[in-house]
């Protein structure tokens, strides 16, 4: 039994100009002890349907779901606040940018233990081992005199380990790291990632991992859910992903990677992701898209099957065609 | 051989700074000492870490600091000697491109303003309708529509602001442009569509790029020659091919190796660098890097490794210089 | 030629002017405060015409009258006559002018002085920025009545004096307003890319940097106006403001209050007028502070 399970997700946002459609009718399962990924570029709602399982997001988002369960706990039709209560302890969620996210006029310590008071209801001395315990355990050397630095004073990989032990305080099932090094230096990414692993790995424990980065995928996730406007477009496991993308955009996304290139000129997506004021009727990639049709214009497509990943597509590719595409080469689309 | 646009020799900037009401100031090496050479329409990287002083280095050349000591030539004129107005015709052969789109358009100027005021102060172009003339046009070659010119930058996306801040650093025809990494801020499948454009550019131009980034495969697809910075100075410089088939510096090899690849086929071996970076206020002695390095031996704890040419490559490494000497011997 | 020829690229969300008046009309205490103060203004302005009497005629047998509505009024002076006989209404018609009029004269020229010192502050960061910025920590460490009070009583009491005085009280201000905007917009890309591009210290600080600190010097100067209306006011009560005859409304207070219980309408009704004015202009300046300041604005 999948550990999450979200079907038809949707969050609105009321803006001054209407409603605004971040996530879109999305469905995705997680299971214990599974990394999996979920790409897209800005926009593309991955961490807004994210947040919206935690209940995380401000009063002027409207999210609905068909089917929202967590551990066997349907939380669906919870508030907020309540599905707060419920979740809080068993999944944990890690942000982009490490120093806004610890409160500066605290010391480490203090943080790390607030969250073990508020779900564990540990005493003053459990709460210090503990935390001495899980710094130690997030590679933070010299754990017990970390405890009483306040966060100015640690570097960003530093805190982001804190954070982490933070989010693994309570022993979650699952971990939603929403961009956890998009903020860090490369070598210094590199050993959040291994660490995140790790944890995993010994835990058990299912991991999402919201990203843009196609490397940072590649080498960590198992399942890979690519996301494009607030729609999921394409899901498959990560090598069959990178071998054979079903959806048009992944291919082409895929092919804009700098280091997949062999010319001079990247084969690059042209126009901007579609925003409040320009959503196509139908298929949301429909103008990007070099196969789309004028059925792909009129006709919103359709859901394929896990042999095509998922992919929604009139014309799903196989190895860089389209299946029962009229004109299997595609228009010329000048970037 | 192009011709040499810029050539930078032992440049250093370094920073005063207060470190609270009691303490002495102290004094931060933005860049310690960088050398180089620019020619037209070649691009030259300048990779590294958050702190390498990468962001300095761009500054300098841009010219919108001083450096602190060290010679900038550009276009074979001394900076530092150039009189006042020689410097004025120097400044509009350089223009830099920022990070961030958001930050680096005036967001009360519209887009025509924004690409004629550099004209207009530098009284180039014409009078104003011949300027604006050349700001739609210099749009259109951009990839942008001329008739967007009397719209506001918070009217479009990432991508496109991107475009406008090119094109506003081309309007005065610069021989050098600073990209302080262009790119970093675009989404994936936009950041392609302007690297293109870069690519054109270039080559339409004969520009010589100045190309900041900490990202390594942006780097492999646009640059001749890189420059591998740590803590404020260059540690490894080569033609590209070079660095990135054969790094000699174990800081490139650590940097390489700790890049993630979009490729789940590839096999993973990563070279693990402990620690992070050293405080630029106390910086190691020795080599800089001799804390986080694998191959550190005494020696790099004592002196600092100088620049030493091995073939095409420049590398200030003691270990590296021994493994070169072994393999010659 | 790579134009993105398949997206119709730049869409048309609403413009700033368009999503600012959205913004105004969603907060109704602001609306109704501007649509007040409108109406204070076409009084003002129009004063002349609309004025039943001239405000300095005294109706020596109509002194004293109640407004209309109370038992012994006349329908001749809707809302009174004071202690000599003068027309309330028409009165406080022409006070309105006075008191707009201080409050924007005020207003025009701290901001004046106070953009300009305050970008000078920003941009000259030697002697000139501690020299300016001291000078502001003097004149807040005065209470600014009383400041107000010693600058009249030095250069005399009269209209123009009440407005020097009130301009020096608030100038601070403006000064470290426009001082801290001006050092968080230098700092942005915008600001050096224009220097790259060629652009001198002024250039830079009146043509680059000052339009984008205008959000919260606009939205100070709305709320300075009703502070201004108010000192001015109790200048005039003080007998330092404009001089009788003149229908200060500060002033109209000060010479009725020994009517308090006999003719209470005489004091009450520059005193409302003196509440609606400062309401209004308040209500305004929250609604712009609300709709021009994305950052107080909720989300």
């Amino acid at each position: 039994m999948a550990l999450l399970e979200i079907e038809d997700l949707t969050v609105e946002f009321r803006t001054a100009s209407g409603l605004f459609r971040a996530v879109d009718g999305v469905s995705l399962s997680v299971d214990a002890g599974e990394i999996l990924a979920i790409v897209g570029e800005s926009g593309s709602g991955k961490s807004v349907a994210m947040l919206a399982v935690m209940g995380l997001l401000p009063w002027s988002a409207k999210v609905s779901a068909r089917r929202l369960v967590f551990d066997g706990n349907d939380i669906a039709h919870l508030s907020a606040r309540e599905r707060r209560r419920i979740v809080g302890k068993d999944m944990a969620m890690i942000f982009q940018e490490p120093m806004s996210s610890l409160n500066p006029c605290f010391t480490v310590g203090f943080q790390i233990g607030e969250t073990l008071k508020a779900h564990l209801g540990l005493s003053r001395s459990e709460r210090r081992a503990r935390s001495i315990e899980l710094l130690a355990a997030v590679g933070i050397p010299d754990p017990e005199r970390r405890l009483s630095a306040f966060p100015h004073q640690l570097s960003g990989g530093m805190s982001q380990r804190v954070m982490i032990a933070i989010a693994i305080a309570c022993q979650p099932k699952l971990i939603i790291a929403d961009e956890p090094t998009t903020a860090l230096d490369v070598t210094i990414q590199a050993q959040i990632l291994e660490l995140l692993i790790a944890l995993q790995r010994e835990t058990g424990m299912g991991l999402v991992l919201i990203t843009h980065d196609m490397g940072v995928v590649a080498e960590t996730a198992q399942r890979v859910s690519v996301h494009y406007a607030g729609q999921k477009v394409e899901e498959q496991a990560v090598r069959d992903l990178f071998a054979d993308p079903h959806h048009p955009y992944t291919a082409a996304l895929l092919a804009a990677l700098p280091e997949r290139s062999t010319g001079r000129h990247l084969p690059s997506i042209p126009g901007v992701v579609p925003g409040q004021f320009d959503r196509p009727p139908a298929c949301l990639f429909e103008p990007r898209c070099r196969f789309a049709t004028a059925r792909c214009r009129d006709k919103a497509p359709p859901r394929q099957g896990a042999l095509a990943g998922f992919a929604l597509c009139h014309y799903p590719l196989t190895h860089g065609r389209p299946i029962g595409h009229p004109n299997p080469a595609g228009r010329e689309v000048a970037a | 051989m192009n011709a040499t646009v810029l050539e930078a020799s032992h440049l250093a900037r370094h920073y005063r700074v207060s470190r609270g009401a009691f303490a002495p100031t102290a004094t931060v090496k933005g860049l310690a000492d960088a050398s180089f050479r620019l020619e037209a329409g070649r691009t030259l990287a300048i990779v590294g870490e958050s702190g390498c002083g990468k962001s300095t280095l761009a500054r300098l050349v841009a010219m919108i600091e001083p450096p602190t000591s060290g010679r900038l030539d550009i276009g074979g004129v001394d900076i530092g000697t150039a009189d006042k107005s020689a410097l004025r015709a120097l400044r509009t052969d350089v223009q830099i491109v920022f990070q961030n789109p958001y930050g680096s358009l005036n967001p009360r100027q519209t887009i025509l303003d924004a690409l004629t005021e550099p004209l207009a102060l530098n009284g180039r172009g014409g009078n104003a309708a011949a300027r604006r003339e050349a700001a739609r046009a210099m749009l259109q070659r951009v990839g942008l529509r001329p008739e967007h010119a009397d719209r506001y930058p918070h009217m479009f996306s990432g991508g496109q602001r991107q475009r406008i801040a090119i094109a506003r650093a081309l309007m005065l025809q610069p021989k050098i442009l600073v990209l302080d990494e262009p790119v970093s801020a675009l989404d994936l499948s936009v950041q392609a569509q302007v690297l293109n454009l870069l690519v054109d550019l270039q080559q339409s131009f004969g520009l010589a790029y100045l190309f900041i980034s900490h990202s390594l495969s942006v780097v492999r697809h646009m640059a001749d020659e890189v420059a591998v910075m740590y803590l404020g100075r260059i540690v490894e410089q080569a033609p590209r091919d070079a660095l990135f088939d054969n790094p000699l510096h174990p800081y490139t090899q650590a940097l390489l190796s700790a890049t993630p690849v979009a490729d789940p086929e590839r096999p993973r071996e990563r070279i693990r660098l402990t620690g992070e970076l050293p405080s630029p206020f106390n910086p190691p002695a020795g080599c800089a890097f001799n804390p986080r390095c694998p191959l550190a031996f005494d020696r790099c704890r004592r002196e600092r490794p100088e620049l030493e040419i091995h073939g095409e490559t420049l590398v200030a490494c003691w270990a590296a210089n021994e493994a070169m000497s072994g393999r010659t011997l | 030629m790579p134009a993105d020829r398949t997206a119709p690229a730049v869409m048309a969300p609403p413009g700033a002017f368009a999503s600012f008046v959205r913004a105004f009309a969603e907060n109704r205490a602001a609306v109704a405060g501007f649509f007040i103060l409108a109406l204070l203004v076409f009084v003002a302005i129009f004063a002349n015409f609309l004025a039943p009497h001239s405000p300095v005629e005294q109706f020596r047998d109509f002194v004293r009258i109640p407004p209309m509505w109370q038992e012994g009024g006349n329908p001749a002076f809707p809302l009174g006559t004071d202690e000599v006989g003068r027309d309330m209404l028409s009165r406080l018609m022409f006070g309105a002018r006075l008191s707009l009029f201080i409050g924007l004269a005020v207003v025009a020229a701290s901001m004046v002085f106070g953009i300009v010192l305050g970008l000078v502050a920003a941009f000259f960061t030697g002697w000139p920025s501690i020299l300016i910025m001291r000078a502001m920590d003097v004149i807040l460490s005065v209470p600014s009545l009383l400041l107000a009070i010693v600058i009249v009583a030095v250069i005399g009491p009269s209209l123009t004096n009440t407005i020097v005085a009130i301009t020096v009280v608030y100038l601070p201000n403006y000064v470290r307003l426009v001082r801290a905007s001006a050092l968080t917009e230098k700092s942005r890309d915008y600001v050096t890319a224009a220097r790259v591009a060629g652009a001198g210290t002024f250039h830079i600080m009146f043509r680059t940097v000052l339009p984008n600190c205008m959000a919260p010097i606009i939205v100070q100067a709305a709320l300075t106006i009703s502070n201004a209306i108010l000192e001015a006011a109790a200048l005039g009560f003080l007998g330092l403001g404009a001089q009788p005859p003149s229908p200060e409304w500060g002033a109209m207070l000060a010479s009725a209050r020994e009517f308090l219980q006999s003719a209470s309408w005489i004091v009450t009704e520059p005193g409302l007028a003196i509440l609606i004015t400062v309401i209004a202009i308040n209500l305004v300046g929250d609604g712009l502070r609300d709709a021009l300041d994305p950052k107080m604005r909720r989300s």
